[in-house]
């Protein structure tokens, strides 16, 4: 039985000069549960999630995973990410790789697993994200939706406890937005740790345990997915809601 | 115009030798600017003040002063406490090596910030190091982008190596004044030695062009 949460945040603060990102934040997640924050641009969202693997350091509070602490001093940050798979807005596949490189490098490089069975793996993930005939393709010559299967394949092939998504489909032409999401519920089924910042309401409904609701750095309301659309407690969140839904 | 073909022909071992040394020393120089430049434009890239600060007073200096000092420093100031005594190629090397690397470090420097700062997001999300991110990930697409500016570079060094015949490096600009000098020509030693250069750097823009289109 687990009861610490892989996430831990506390107090988290973040500022750009005299412009505050996030005030005060606290937000634990739990194994196998999935995250999902909304919220309008500006709002602090994708800051917080980039809080989580410390590709923005913040100037206050505390983030654990797995009870380790990241903004502690001495800690091997590369080693503590290599557990927290990201995926970016942009995609950000490396484009001087094939397909297959791009997924294999870390595994390789970090795990320092054998060639061979890093490309078994890969081959593996990317038949999971339906993408096993482009393995040897430059990633120039895909499309979004495939691109973003990509980079969720080179996330899964570090086997992360936790994935974070940063408005994954948010670049993608309408059409693709699909292929992505139905990767992401697949990954829910399976109990992967998610947290995602997005503006699929529909995704949040459906496959969200948990929905957050952010506005000026801070985490306005929370709740489950379908109360918090029906009947939002909070003004602001109804205000929002009502806006995109 | 009588143009004498003949001294040309008879001058021609030494000029052949001019322009081995010529070639010699500027692909020296071109290794020995590549490498220190890379340490460089890192050190340039810093964020401890201690290492940036005197990177820069160096960068600011090669790039600040005439080459010609540059080559008299070195050779007059700089080797021979080193060496124990002069000796023009070395200084040469030295010298052309030493502007070479200010410039390739603002070239590494401009080719690494260049890369987009998702990319290495992606290397660090996944658990690379920085070492790592920018081997795998950053350095090898930068390099692509550095091409035609290394190119530049490294056909100006060439042009300016003919600066080290000051400091009586027989290279390809020291055999055409000694032509000149033993014939009392201008014409033939100069156009001679002006078309040597022109095939040296037409040929290197040529073979970079070649690896651009390669890489």
């Amino acid at each position: 039985m687990e009861t610490s949460p892989l996430i831990q945040m506390n107090g988290i603060t973040k500022s750009y000069g005299s412009n505050v990102v996030l005030r005060d934040i606290d937000l634990a997640v739990r194994r196998q549960e999935v995250v999902v924050v909304i919220g309008p641009s500006g709002s602090g969202k994708s800051t917080l999630l980039r809080c989580m693997n410390l590709l923005e350091r913040p100037d206050g509070g505390d983030v654990r995973i797995k009870g380790q602490s990241l903004t502690a001093k001495g800690v091997d940050i590369a080693a503590v990410r290599a557990e927290v798979g990201m995926v970016f807005q942009r995609f950000n596949l490396f484009p001087h790789m094939s397909v297959l490189d791009n997924v294999m490098l870390a595994p390789v490089q970090v795990r320092k697993r054998p060639p061979e069975e890093a490309k078994a793996k890969a081959l593996a993930l990317l038949a999971k994200v339906g993408l096993t005939e482009k393995a040897d393709a430059k990633p120039e010559s895909l499309s979004g939706g495939q691109a973003q299967r990509v980079a969720i394949a080179r996330a899964l092939a570090m086997e992360p406890e936790i994935l974070l998504f940063d408005e994954p489909t948010s670049a993608l032409d309408p059409e693709m937005v699909g292929e992505v999401l139905a990767v992401m519920k697949t990954l829910a089924a399976e109990g992967m740790t998610m947290v995602v910042v997005t503006h699929e309401m529909g995704f949040a409904r459906e496959v969200g345990d948990r929905l957050l609701f952010m506005e000026q750095g801070a985490i306005v309301e929370e709740g489950v997915p379908r109360e918090m659309f029906e009947s939002p407690r909070q003004e602001r969140t109804k205000l929002f809601l009502s806006k995109v839904l | 115009m009588d143009f004498r073909f003949d001294i040309i022909e008879y001058y021609a071992p030494q000029l052949l030798k001019g322009t081995l040394l010529t070639i010699g020393i500027s692909l020296a120089a071109i290794v020995v600017g590549s490498a220190l430049g890379l340490g460089v434009g890192f050190g340039k890239m810093s964020s401890v003040r201690a290492l940036r600060w005197p990177v820069s007073a160096y960068i600011n200096f090669f790039r600040g002063t005439p080459l010609i000092l540059q080559v008299l420093i070195v050779h007059f100031i700089l080797i021979p406490p080193i060496l124990g005594t002069t000796n023009g190629v070395v200084a040469a090397i030295a010298a052309l090596g030493l502007n070479c690397a200010a410039y390739t470090a603002e070239i590494y420097r401009a080719g690494i910030q260049s890369i987009d700062a998702g990319q290495r997001e992606a290397a660090y999300s996944l658990g690379l190091t920085r070492r790592q991110a920018m081997r795998f990930v950053i350095l090898p697409q930068a390099v692509k982008r550095m091409i035609p500016a290394f190119g530049n570079e490294f056909i100006v060094l060439i042009k300016d190596s003919s600066l080290v015949a000051w400091i009586a490096v027989p290279e390809l600009m020291y055999w055409s004044n000694a032509m000149k000098g033993q014939y009392l020509r201008v014409w033939e030693p100069y156009l001679t030695a002006a078309l040597i250069y022109f095939i040296l750097t037409y040929s290197l823009s040529k073979l970079l062009g070649y690896i651009e289109r390669r890489v």
